[in-house]
Order: C-alpha cells, then sequence, then structure tokens
C-alpha cells in the first residue's frame, strides 16, 4: 500500500507460506470436521495436525489446546472459566493487561469477587512484593500478561505462578504479544493457562487458542454442541486453525533469525529516538525486542502520528483496540508516567518484513515531525 | 447443460457446511495478506482499508435480511450468536422476569444455552413439536407467561428443513411484551427473511451455511424499539460494546460477499434446488416403506430427511459411503444417539436411526441426484434381503404383535 508498517503489535500480515496452508481449505476441503464422512474427515485430520503443531510450540500435549476465535476470547475463557468453577475469592489482575482481561476482571467482580491489583513500577513491571501479599490463600484467581502490549515489557510470571502455587492460586498469563517475540514454554513459566492469538503471529485473524494445565478444569462459556472437549462450542473454523497451525510452527522455526533482527532494528530505532530528545517507555526493563513506546516532550501523540502517516509509516497512539479514545493510556498512568508525557505516546512495533532501510527512513521523517512541531508549539 | 459424471463423493450435506463460494474467496484472500490491518487501528491507512471493508460487509448482511446495518453485530459464529443473544438478553432483563421458552428441537447452541440457564436459576419451557416438525402457534401462545421475557424458536430446522411459522410467533411476543430470538443459521439464501415485517428481536447468521467461511456469524439486535443484551465477549469495546475482540477482516469481508450472492442469486438458484430436489424425491418414494420427515409444503427446499424402514442405521450409512451425507445433525453425529429432532417428530429409535438427511446445494447437478436415487435403491434393496425384519413384514406379520424374548 506504499506505506511503511511500523504497528505489528496491532495485527501482522498472513504469512504466504501460512496463507498457501489455508487455502484449499475454503472452496476445496470444506467439510465439517464434525462429519463421519470423508468430506469431513479431511477437515478432522487438518485440525488434529495443526493441534500438533500449536502443542509443540508450546511445549504441551495436543489436549491441553484449545482453538477459539482469538486473544479476546480466549481471555475471557481463562477468566470467566475459571472463576465459574472455583469458590468466589480474590481475583488478582495487573493494571496494565489488555482490555480483554481487565474488563471480564470486572465483570467477575460485578458477581462478588475481590479484585485487587498490584503496583506497577516505573519501568512497567508488576510489582512482586505487591503480588506476594496478594497471593495467599484468600485469593483464587491471578491474571499476568507475559509482555505488555504498549511497552512491550516483559513479566516476572515465573515467579508471579511460584508466589501462586504457595497458596493454590490458578494463573493465567495473556501470551498475545508475547508469542512470537520471545521464547514462551508452558511448563517454564509454570502457569495454568496460557492465551494466544494467531493474527500477532503472521496468521489469521479470527482464532486463536487456550492452553491449559493438564487436569485443570474450565466452565465453558460458550454452550452448544461438544466441540473441543465440550469446552468450546462451534463449528469449527478449518482454514483458520490451520493457519494458526503453521503459524506456531513457523513462530519456533524462525525464532533465532527474528530475534536478531528484530534487536538490530530496534537498536538502530532507540538510539535515533533517544538522539531525538525521545522518552522511551520501560527503557530499563527486560523488553520484547520489537516494541518502543515513546513520546517526545509538548508534542501531542495522535499529531504526530498524524504527521507520520502524511509522511508514510502507521504508527500507533497506544493500543489498536483504544486507538479511538483520547484518554491516555491506563499502562502508562500505572506506571506513573506524568500526563504531560503520556498524552505524547507513539508506539513503533516492528516485525519480520521491518528493513534497517525502514528504520533510518522513520527516524529521519520523525526528525522532520518532531522539528516542525516543536517550531510550531514555540511560535504559539 | 450440466456434466453427466459425478466425482465421489457426492456431496449432500450441504446442511452440515458449504464450500466457500469461489467468487466469495477471490473477495477475502487480499484482506489476508495484503489488506491485513487491525480495523480498530485509527491512525493509518491500513486500518481505514479494513474498517471500510468491515462496515461495506455489515451493509451486504444488512440487506439480505432487510435491517438497518447498525443492528448487525459480528460474532465468531451462530453457537456464538445463539450464546449472545439468549445468554445476553435473559442476563438483562432477568429482573422483568425467569421464564424462557424454546423448543425441542433447536440446535444444541439453543438448548444447551438454555440447559445452562436453567442451572443459573431461570425456568425454560421446551415444546413440542407436531408430527411434521411444527410450532403450534396456540400452543406457544399458551406457554407464554407475565413472567416470560424471551423465546427462542429457529426459523429453518437444520435436520429437517421445516420452516417455522415466526411471523405469526413475532406478532404474539409483540404483543406480550416478549423478547423473540430467531436462529436463522439454516435459512439465509434459502428463504426470503424480512426484518422490517417480522416481529423478531434477536436473530443469529452464519457464514458457513450459505457459502461464506467458517468462524464467522452474526446477529441480529433490533434498535426500535431497542432491545438491550449484556455482552458475553467483554474487551476492548468492539462492536458497540456487546462483542469484543479483534475483527476478522477476510472473514467479514466473505460473509458480506456470501449474503450478496445470496440476496441476489436465491430466487434463481431455489428454482433450481426445488427442481433437483423433487427428481430426488419422485425417486425415493418409489423405493416401499420411506417416510419423509417434516413439513412437505413449509420446508426449504434444499433439505430431505428421509427414513427407511427396516434397514439398520449404521449397515445404511456404511452402504453408501460414495455419499456424503448426514444421519442426525452434524454436531451430535459423534454420538451413536437417535437424532433428537426426529425423536420430536415421534418417529422411534429404529426409524430414527435409519434416517438420512440429504441437503442439495449450490453445485449440486442433475448426475449426482441421479446417481444418489440409484445408489439408494440399489443398497437398500440389499440391506432388506437380509433383513428378516423386512421378510417378516412382506409375511404380513404385524411387527408390533410379535413378542420378542429378551437377551
Amino acid at each position: 500500500m506504499g506505506m511503511i508498517y511500523c504497528d505489528y503489535n496491532a495485527t501482522t500480515p498472513v504469512d504466504e507460506s501460512v496463507f498457501e496452508l489455508m487455502r484449499p481449505f475454503f472452496c476445496d476441503h470444506y467439510g465439517n470436521a464434525s462429519s463421519r464422512h470423508q468430506v469431513g474427515r479431511i477437515a478432522k485430520v487438518a485440525i488434529d495436525e495443526a493441534r500438533n503443531k500449536v502443542a509443540n510450540a508450546i511445549g504441551v500435549q495436543p489436549d491441553q489446546i484449545i482453538f477459539t476465535s482469538g486473544g479476546t476470547e480466549s481471555n475471557n475463557l481463562a477468566l470467566k472459566g475459571f472463576a465459574g468453577l472455583i469458590p468466589v475469592s480474590r481475583l488478582v489482575v495487573s493494571p496494565i493487561e489488555h482490555a480483554s482481561v481487565r474488563v471480564p476482571a470486572h465483570e467477575l467482580a460485578w458477581l462478588g469477587w475481590e479484585l485487587k491489583q498490584p503496583g506497577v513500577n516505573s519501568d512497567g513491571v508488576v510489582d512482586l512484593e505487591d503480588m506476594a501479599q496478594l497471593l495467599t490463600g484468600k485469593c483464587g484467581l491471578v491474571s499476568v500478561m507475559l509482555a505488555n502490549n504498549e511497552t512491550g515489557v516483559i513479566q516476572p510470571v515465573a515467579d508471579i505462578v511460584k508466589l501462586a502455587q504457595k497458596s493454590g492460586v490458578l494463573v493465567h498469563t495473556d501470551a498475545v504479544q508475547a508469542f512470537g517475540k520471545m521464547r514462551v514454554d508452558f511448563d517454564l513459566l509454570g502457569v495454568d493457562a496460557l492465551s494466544i492469538a494467531g493474527h500477532k503471529i503472521y496468521g489469521p485473524k479470527g482464532v486463536g487458542a487456550l492452553v491449559i494445565r493438564k487436569g485443570v478444569d474450565l466452565m465453558p462459556v460458550l454452550t452448544g454442541a461438544s466441540h473441543e472437549r465440550g469446552l468450546r462450542a462451534g463449528t469449527e473454523n478449518v482454514a483458520g486453525i490451520v493457519g494458526l497451525g503453521e503459524a506456531c510452527r513457523l513462530v519456533i522455526e524462525r525464532m533465532n533469525t527474528v530475534e536478531t533482527h528484530l534487536k538490530e532494528c530496534s537498536g538502530r530505532l532507540e538510539t535515533g529516538i533517544e538522539a531525538l530528545g525521545g522518552v522511551i517507555f520501560g527503557r530499563k526493563a527486560s523488553r520484547v525486542p520489537n516494541t518502543s513506546y515513546f513520546a517526545f516532550e509538548n508534542i501531542d501523540g495522535p499529531v504526530l502520528a498524524a504527521r507520520l502517516d502524511d509522511l508514510g509509516f502507521c504508527v500507533a497512539t497506544g493500543s489498536a483496540c483504544s486507538s479511538g479514545k483520547t484518554e491516555p493510556s491506563p499502562v502508562l498512568d500505572a506506571m506513573g508516567v506524568p500526563l504531560h508525557l503520556a498524552r505524547g505516546a507513539i508506539r513503533v512495533s516492528l516485525g519480520m518484513h521491518s528493513t534497517i532501510a525502514d528504520i533510518e527512513e522513520f527516524l529521519s521523517a520523525l526528525n522532520q515531525c518532531v522539528s516542525s512541531l516543536h517550531r510550531s508549539a514555540a511560535c504559539a | 447443460m450440466e456434466q453427466n459424471t459425478v466425482n465421489l463423493p457426492i456431496y449432500l450435506d450441504y446442511s452440515a457446511t458449504t464450500p466457500v463460494d469461489p467468487r466469495v474467496a477471490s473477495k477475502m484472500i487480499p484482506y489476508l495478506t495484503e489488506y491485513f490491518g487491525n480495523p480498530a487501528s485509527r491512525s493509518h491507512v491500513y486500518g481505514w482499508t479494513a474498517e471500510k471493508a468491515v462496515e461495506n460487509a455489515r451493509n451486504e448482511v444488512a440487506m439480505l435480511v432487510r435491517c438497518d446495518p447498525r443492528e448487525i453485530i459480528w460474532t465468531s459464529g451462530a453457537t456464538e450468536s445463539n450464546n449472545l443473544a439468549i445468554k445476553g438478553a435473559a442476563h438483562f432483563y432477568k429482573s422483568k422476569g425467569r421464564h424462557l421458552v424454546t423448543e425441542k428441537t433447536e440446535h444444541k447452541a439453543v438448548l444447551d444455552t438454555m440447559r445452562e440457564l436453567e442451572r443459573e436459576g431461570f425456568e425454560v419451557t421446551y415444546l413440542d413439536v407436531e408430527e411434521n416438525g411444527l410450532v403450534s402457534v396456540d400452543t406457544f401462545r399458551s406457554a407464554l407467561r407475565p413472567d416470560t421475557i424471551l423465546a427462542s424458536v429457529m426459523l429453518v430446522n437444520n435436520e429437517i428443513g421445516v420452516i417455522q411459522p415466526i411471523y405469526e410467533l413475532g406478532e404474539i411476543c409483540c404483543q406480550q411484551g416478549v423478547l423473540l430470538h430467531v436462529d436463522a443459521a439454516q435459512a439465509t439464501g434459502k428463504v426470503e427473511i424480512d426484518l422490517q415485517s417480522l416481529q423478531v428481536d434477536l436473530m443469529s447468521f452464519s457464514a458457513h451455511k450459505t457459502y461464506g467461511p467458517k468462524g464467522i456469524g452474526a446477529l441480529y439486535v433490533r434498535r426500535k424499539p431497542r432491545v438491550r443484551l449484556e455482552g458475553q465477549m467483554h474487551g476492548g469495546g468492539h462492536e458497540r460494546g456487546l462483542r469484543s475482540g479483534t475483527l476478522a477482516t477476510h472473514q467479514i469481508v466473505g460473509m458480506g460477499e456470501a449474503f450478496r450472492l445470496a440476496r441476489e442469486e436465491m430466487g434463481v438458484e431455489n428454482e433450481r434446488v426445488r427442481y433437483l430436489r423433487d427428481r430426488l424425491l419422485a425417486g425415493l418414494v418409489q423405493i416401499e416403506e420411506t417416510y419423509i420427515n417434516g413439513d412437505l409444503i413449509k420446508r426449504v427446499p434444499h433439505n430431505l430427511n428421509v427414513s427407511f424402514n427396516f434397514v439398520e442405521g449404521e449397515s445404511l450409512i456404511m452402504a453408501i459411503k460414495d455419499l456424503a451425507v448426514s444421519s442426525g445433525s452434524a454436531c451430535t453425529s459423534a454420538s451413536l444417539e437417535p437424532s433428537y429432532v426426529l425423536r420430536a417428530l415421534g418417529r422411534n429409535d429404529e426409524l430414527a436411526h435409519s434416517s438420512i438427511r440429504f441437503s442439495i446445494g449450490r453445485f449440486t447437478t442433475e448426475a449426482e441426484i441421479d446417481f444418489t436415487i440409484d445408489l439408494i435403491r440399489k443398497k437398500i434393496g440389499r440391506l432388506r434381503e437380509m433383513s428378516p425384519l423386512w421378510e417378516m413384514f412382506k409375511e404380513g406379520i404385524d411387527l408390533n404383535q410379535v413378542q420378542w424374548s429378551a437377551h
């Protein structure tokens, strides 16, 4: 489309090889996987193969994978599914979670759950001491994302699991942004449930998965026929699931090269941003290598994004899901970032197709926009 | 000019799912790899392009069913739409009453959801249907109470293809102040749906029954008078806060195009399908002891559900491997229970087990119908030759009088 796309955290293009694997399942192998005949069986086999691929990529068994319609549904299913089967008690959710965890948590609070939030330090990391206080025997469920979608900051999920295990608290992690950008191993993390989404890993939109620990039970949210072992009713989106499977396989295959490439690009990018006087949020924390969330003093984020768009660069101001809103990001608020800086927030998230040349062009455009906006601010 | 050769197996299971029409696929595909933006991204052209495509598709869906596009909410399919409509309305209006009404031949996505609400303390009346599969308008009317808040009745039944009297039920619900939800998953592209004249408050749609992709559906939510729902999928506030989650542009474009084709081609297609169905019916009724399940008039032309007496169900399915058909709905065909829909019509277990659902579609040919008739005739003949029950029937023995010894 003639633009340079720098919003990979919002979504990614479907990889050509993922698409080629999906293609036959629209018009040719169109069976309903629940049908007993040959046409249906082909679909069933394809789903089983995809399930194996997803399981391998996360380090679990295939029967630990529940296919859903995406990250939002996986997160909803984790929280409501767990909450539905345990006595109402305390629910701990970090203040920097994606809306698809935050809002279900509020729904559960309406139903009587005691909703508690740990603090977040200025680097954007959840406070483990707060967590230790909150994850007592009175707590039933905790959800902390593995990597934040705005700052890219990696959360200490494995440490939180250790704290939770002392009191038998169920742990869910939203790994939608993390998976594909860092190594994700279900058993090493030790969580009870983990969410992923296809469209963040060069797979299709409309499909995701919830990975659950063996022996852990969930109340289904979508009721109906007995798909996904009775945990998620609805005719399977065969093409989508096939796409998710292949996307997961490629994540593992490409992890090293992608990581190296992204580190190189973001290293150059962040040096450039800081040289122009930009403040990078979560700078000192451990972050996924593709995300740079930054602001310039006295430059409004949406205005800068619009100028960058004029010059051919697609960026975000905060998360896509909230990009219509004008309030500053709750993530930055939780980090204690003052409003005058938070309102300038721009997120650049790189991907497989980003190049060093793109970065150089971006920095040049950024320089241009920032100078001109500073000048007009000075004149005003 | 239709081809005379057939490719095996012959697909006559369009009610289970349909292939994506090639025209739909070519419209969808660019949104996977090229126009891949997140429709919620407001800050760049990738997002705007995707959003525009989503709104165009919404218009197409709205046009097929004659409603306002703002009344269409995207979901991941009809199962989710049914969940959202029934749970969403029941939870929102529960202070007005806790009684719900539905009927026994609904899809599991409705029945299981109703059972879930029963567990939460709602009371549900499951109405019987007549022998022809239709809900009696009088029975329905008598079931409504002052504390009834919602009724759910499908427009077209997935197993037997009958068309329920939604117009009349809607009038009754409107008079009594009861919300009416209609599962129209099997109806789009097969019958006219006019939400300007139907007094329906909520209607579920599926793309993959109408030559669109799997994994996408919609829910109609009436605005005038305004129907309120408690959202079931929470998060970023998409779809007016009723259904959060990144919109799958390619899926939505597919559904829009599928529904546009349905609107433009339904008339002609139905005639062709009716012709094929009549041909199939004529061929099958020549076989003795066959029974058509469901009303013969109030049905869509695409469906023929036939019970073959004195034939064992599993043997029948095995014998007709060259046909991709269903015995019982796809979603329940993993378990060998007799179809609850056929049981609701009054069919006994044996007859329910030995029934086949033939569902005809856009790509069915006359040659395929003729092959099917020949195959069925041959196989039924052979199976009955081996059946002692058939022998007894032919000898005039009334099987109901026989004292069967227990084993």
